[in-house]
């Protein structure tokens, strides 16, 4: 046979692509599920890691395991909110976050976010939000775990796509993340946000920390993705102020 | 089989072929080929290790196949066919990497998806594994792999050793109580360039040791 004439090339193309592809498929549906769960289990990692547990990960043998039992054991409840501050029902907080980027793109009105709440072996309570945006190169996430008050700042987790090395993509380091810790983001009842200050942001500043040196672009992402994130969950901080506040004051008439 | 009969299968030649990719033949330090993932890779030793092992992987089972179906490739539509082989074999690697290690191929992000375009090889396939048949063609493949994989596990070494203070994760540093003393981690060895300036390091010494690789 001609190996070059034209029938010949076109039916080895033909056989070979769908060979290939078979064989490629075959390999997608059966591993499939197994990325899925490592997808999950990175999610509810960096939930934890926001509240400051479920730090052992690395050492563990079985990091799934591990982590989906800290997960079990330190995340009490999640639910969904909508911008207008009510709690919205039927919907699976959790997998939320596997688009977050579609619920940020709807108009405002529309959106529906995930709170996930936590509760460490003292009792103390935390509100995991999880937050999206973009930083220089590709989007940059996180998620910010703010205390009982819904003010002061527990812990934050960021992560990103394709920051630079060395530069933007310190903001995924612990030493980053540690300055958030016991930040504001209320003034005077309001949503601030914290600000990333470019030469440092003065100590006393609970509004500030300081940005990343080298990283202005990624710093200016992380900084409008926590305003406008957090932005979205005002309406329903202040019905969870003033229903805590009614509560605090009925003890008090009582 | 009757053709590996005749030859047995670690003949000095075909071990030749195994190892000659690790000194003269090297594919990063003599043949210059697959630079730009040995920079990319190797700030830390263990995604080195993984993207050496999915390297060895994939140049070995490429130039295999290649081989064994070298007779019937129409000469026209060869390199499509190449490069079919090899883009499916990089996404095989690709999805087993997500499955299970994956944090390991977090890290390595897109350079999984980019050991297509190595040139080591398509180099490989168009300079053997088409003329060759199919076992020296894999363990050509194989030792180019590895001699890659050398250079990026050497780099891995000296770049997380220099410049995080850890080995494989691991504080080694730490532990022999480097920092009480004052020593602090070298920042530029994480960085791009300086995995430019320690491959050009490694070529140094490779040839002021090997004087017939230095061209005239």
């Amino acid at each position: 046979m001609n190996k070059n004439s034209n029938t010949y090339i076109i039916i080895y193309a033909s056989v070979m692509v769908v060979i290939v592809a078979a064989v490629l498929s075959f390999a997608s549906l059966s591993l499939k599920n197994i990325q899925e769960e490592n997808v999950k289990i990175e999610k509810k990692g960096d939930i934890l890691r926001s509240v400051g547990e479920g730090g052992e990960a690395d050492q563990v043998a079985d990091k799934n395991a591990y982590i989906n039992e800290m997960y079990a054991k330190y995340i009490v409840d999640s639910y969904a909110v909508n911008v207008a501050g009510d709690k919205v029902d039927g919907v699976d907080a959790f997998a939320l976050l596997s688009d977050l980027k579609a619920q940020y793109d709807k108009p405002e009105k529309e959106r529906t976010l995930p709170v996930f709440v936590s509760k460490n072996d003292e009792g103390n309570i935390s509100y995991v939000i999880p937050v999206w945006g973009a930083g220089l190169w590709g989007p940059v996430w996180g998620y910010i775990a703010l205390a009982d008050d819904w003010d002061t700042v527990d812990g934050v987790v960021f992560g990103h796509k394709s920051e630079t090395p060395g530069l933007g993509a310190e903001i995924a380091t612990p030493a980053f993340q540690a300055q958030f810790k016991g930040k504001k983001i209320l003034q005077d009842g309001k949503v601030v946000a914290i600000k990333l200050q470019k030469g440092g942001a003065p100590d006393d500043d609970p509004y500030a920390v300081d940005a990343v040196s080298g990283g202005t672009l990624t710093s200016v992402g992380v900084e409008n993705m926590l305003k406008d994130c957090l932005k979205d969950y005002d309406a329903f901080i202040q019905k969870q102020l003033s229903a805590s506040s009614g509560t605090a004051a009925n003890v008090v008439n009582q | 089989m009757s053709k590996q009969e005749k030859e047995p299968l670690f003949s000095a030649k075909n071990m030749k072929l195994l190892t000659a990719p690790f000194g003269q033949n090297n594919p990063i330090t003599v043949q210059i080929l697959g630079i730009c993932s040995a920079l990319a890779v190797t700030a830390k030793l263990k995604p080195a290790f993984v993207m050496a092992l999915s390297v060895i992987v994939v140049t070995g089972f490429s130039s295999m196949i290649i081989s064994l179906i070298r007779k019937g490739i129409p000469n026209r539509i060869r390199i499509i066919v190449q490069l079919v082989v090899v883009a499916a074999l990089v996404i095989l690697v690709d999805q087993v990497l997500k499955a299970f290690v994956y944090d390991v191929s977090k890290q390595l992000s897109v350079f999984v998806g980019l050991i297509i375009t190595n040139c080591i090889i398509m180099g490989r396939i168009e300079a053997f594994a088409l003329g060759n048949k199919p076992w020296p063609a894999f363990l050509d493949g194989v030792g180019n792999g590895m001699g890659y994989g050398m250079i990026l596990i050497i780099l891995g070494f000296f770049r997380e050793l220099l410049g995080s203070g850890t080995l494989w994760g691991y504080p080694v540093l730490e532990k022999i109580g480097l920092y009480n003393i004052g020593y602090v981690n070298n920042g530029l060895m994480i960085l791009p360039p300086m995995a430019l300036i320690c491959v050009g390091l490694i070529i140094w010494f490779q040839r002021s040791r090997n004087k017939n690789l230095i061209e005239k």
